[in-house]
């Protein structure tokens, strides 16, 4: 018991004296604007997005949409190595997975972000991010494991809400549906909250 | 095709018997995906969304990259989409407006979006151009959306039933005839474009 207080008394001290030099350290504010932007203009690009929804209604009947990718891909995967468990999960009863319209647009979204990069000039190649490397240091494990955990919340989150940033946030907003709209400010205040605990403090 | 994800809110002539998309063949349904997806990556890309920096940038309120393309999209988006159903030629598809998972599902998904720094459409774009740590978010979006699933029996009779409104868009909540509704949405987010532009940061 005493041995336990004194490990925990050991480690506030730690925590106490590292906290306020950490706090010291980041200090100036990191500044997301001194790297470099986009290669076209957002007014264009989003008028190419918004005219896309156009055709992927007109002639496909499908919004634009992201998050169901992941739910498919995760069914697919799940029907590979444990077909009747698959089959018994409520969610696959509604949506079974299968190789759909979602599944081919996000996927075909990679080979298009690859042409866009490589005939701009401006393919990356790289495991962590500047601007996280700044913050956080150059640990691929430690980007990959916080990528990994982000990317498993957002999959939560977007089934419970019923869609993701493009689902809800483009295509949902767009019909002026109330429920787009109020996950879409979620998103957003979500986001900043932790962005700026991770960036800020 | 008696859908009820595809009855829009207020039901015209057109919207009765329900349009049949022009792509009426599976594997040219699956074509039209792949197309159509190709020209969404590429944007992305172009746009800049498919990077980290201007991801949080956005998050940390320091560049409007992200809320500058959005609500292009919704303005260019509204105008077509309502004037295309206008004409009978395309159906709406409304989400159901659930106000607990809405919130609770909006929330959750904003940290992780922060955690990742992608969302699940700019992280394909990301891994499009070679930034490999979206990689590791994508495969937290396949182990999440399993995770749900395993999860979604039991979700779908408690907090998946909490503040049910049904099928909800701003034309049945404001007392306002429907075009007077579209084009004053689209005259505010105009505004707000405008005072991005203005005041705001790239």
């Amino acid at each position: 018991m005493n041995r336990r207080r004194s490990l925990l008394f050991a480690v506030a001290t730690a925590l106490a004296a590292t906290g306020p030099q950490s706090a010291l350290a980041i200090e100036p504010a990191l500044d997301a604007l001194t790297y470099p932007g986009p290669a076209w203009s957002p007014y264009l690009v989003g008028t190419g997005i918004g005219v896309l929804a156009w055709l992927t209604f007109y002639v496909s009947d499908k919004p634009i949409g992201a998050s169901t990718f992941y739910a498919m891909v995760s069914g697919m995967i799940g029907k590979a190595l444990a077909p009747r468990h698959t089959e018994r999960l409520e969610y696959f009863k509604d949506k079974p997975p299968r190789l759909n319209w979602e599944v081919v647009f996000v996927g075909a979204a990679i080979g298009g972000a690859a042409v866009a990069a490589l005939t701009g000039g401006n393919y990356v190649n790289e495991w962590v991010p500047a601007l996280w490397s700044e913050r956080f240091g150059d640990s691929v494990l430690l980007r990959a494991a916080v990528a990994f955990v982000g990317g498993l919340l957002m999959a939560l989150g977007a089934r419970l809400a019923g869609g993701c940033t493009s689902g809800h946030g483009i295509s949902g907003t767009l019909q002026l549906n109330v429920s787009s709209w109020i996950a879409l400010i979620c998103f957003f205040i979500g986001g900043a909250a932790i962005a700026n605990l991770m960036f800020r403090i | 095709m008696p859908d009820p994800e595809k009855v829009g809110s207020r039901t015209t002539a057109a919207e009765r018997d329900a349009v049949t998309p022009a792509t009426r063949l599976v594997s040219g349904h699956i074509v039209s995906g792949a197309a159509f997806g190709f020209i969404f990556g590429f944007l992305l890309q172009k746009g800049g969304v498919g990077t980290y920096h201007i991801l949080v940038g956005q998050l940390l309120l320091q560049d409007w990259t992200v809320a500058k393309i959005m609500l292009t999209a919704i303005v260019v988006g509204m105008a077509g989409i309502f004037t295309l159903h206008h004409f009978g030629k395309v159906n709406l598809h409304i989400k159901p407006t659930k106000l607990a998972p809405n919130i609770a599902g909006g929330l959750l998904f904003g940290i992780g979006f922060a955690l990742v720094g992608y969302c699940p459409g700019t992280a394909a774009a990301a891994v499009g151009q070679g930034s490999w740590d979206a990689l590791f978010g994508m495969a937290g979006l396949v182990a999440g959306s399993w995770l749900y699933a395993e999860l979604s029996g039991p979700l779908k009779h408690t907090v998946e039933r909490m503040g049910d409104l049904g099928r909800l868009t701003f034309l049945d909540v404001v007392p306002l005839p429907k075009w007077a509704v579209i084009v004053s949405a689209a005259g505010l987010l105009t505004g707000f474009l405008i005072v991005l532009e203005t005041f705001g940061g790239r």
